[in-house]
């Protein structure tokens, strides 16, 4: 069986109930960031906390990883929306949208994830041309087109320097990969019978 | 600096290259604690404790007594509580055809040994920092793949 889902909507979803639990009204800002209607008393922020973490969800009181999570989030919206396309767009949108230096926000990111901004861009593109290619059945054409790269042999190159594969044995491999868990899944089922 | 504790555990039959392996963890400026196993079988039975925590990495080598690495990794990939557990190929092999099995099989990274004591330094802490990001990034884990 496969599903298709709004990954957005589903998160927010499962936020809204949580805190609807406990009787407060959210707004959300963007898809990481939530306004509450009223304060949270400490007994709340660890029964959030448990309850959320059973989705993989995270509370950041971190201040700096507070920031992080806001640069990833923004560097999500933009590749996503195929506007990744030079050093320079990225530190104004970046500076323009949290208000700090592009030197303070990029030593801030290294600090805490162990990575660069950059790198971090070539790993959600790439993970986002996987996602395509696999999820989505585009073409590497198309998911060039689609991510703004200049062209296929650009992507080409940049998959096969971060993944140490080319696209195509990329996917051939995660279909046999997948061929291999169906037969697992479909033996197990017949062993329990 | 990686301050966090990374938990990794190596198997490898061969003890001089679980030490020159846990030297070259020792160099890097990381906050790593490791853990060996002789075999995937010793693997396994440790796994399968209720007290194990389930390590950040692993580190499998292919031809081992008891247990071989596609084996092991197979009966990983089986059970729920390690399905989602990076693994990382570590082996002297340098065929195309263990490379792609032990990636369809389910191994996440595969490296082929290195001769060199700096080229294997620089290949753990590649290994060891790619696997952390991806983790921080919240990607999805099962379409991680790295060829060394």
């Amino acid at each position: 069986m496969n599903l298709k889902y709004n990954y957005a909507k589903a998160l927010q979803k499962i936020v809204k109930d949580e805190f609807d639990k406990f009787g407060i009204q959210i707004d959300f800002e963007g898809l990481a960031e939530i306004n509450l209607h009223r304060e949270l008393n400490p007994d709340e922020i660890m029964q959030l906390q448990e309850n959320l973490s059973a989705y993989g969800i995270e509370i950041i009181s971190d201040q700096k990883e507070l920031l992080v999570e806001k640069i990833k989030n923004c560097i999500i919206e933009m590749v996503q929306q195929g506007e990744v396309d030079s050093f320079y767009k990225t530190s104004f949108y970046l500076t323009e949208k949290l208000g700090y230096s592009y030197g303070y926000l990029s030593n801030t990111f290294s600090e805490v994830t162990y990575s660069t901004i950059e790198n971090f861009i070539i790993l959600q593109k790439i993970e986002m041309v996987k996602s395509m290619l696999m999820k989505e059945n585009f073409s590497l054409t198309e998911a060039a087109h689609k991510l703004n790269y200049s062209s296929v042999a650009h992507l080409s190159n940049q998959f096969k320097k971060k993944v140490g594969l080319s696209p195509s044995s990329f996917l051939k491999i995660m279909e046999q990969r997948e061929k291999i868990n169906l037969k697992n899944n479909v033996e197990l089922s017949r062993n329990k019978l | 600096m990686i301050d966090k504790n990374i938990k990794i555990i190596l198997v490898d039959d061969d003890e001089d290259d679980r030490m020159l392996f846990g030297t070259a963890i020792e160099s890097l400026d990381m906050d790593i604690y490791l853990t060996t196993k002789e075999n995937g079988l010793e693997l396994i039975e440790y796994l399968k404790k209720p007290e194990t925590i389930i390590p950040d990495l692993l580190f499998l080598d292919l031809n081992m007594p008891y247990m071989g690495g596609f084996e092991c990794l197979s009966r990983i990939r089986e059970d729920p509580k390690t399905k989602k557990l990076p693994v990382a190929i570590y082996s002297t092999s340098s065929s195309k055809k263990d490379m792609e099995e032990a990636f369809m099989k389910g191994a996440n990274i595969y490296i082929n040994k290195p001769n060199d004591y700096n080229k294997l330094k620089l290949a753990l802490k590649q290994v060891i920092c790619t696997n952390w990001q991806y983790k921080q990034a919240g990607f999805d884990m099962d379409s991680f793949i790295l060829n060394l």
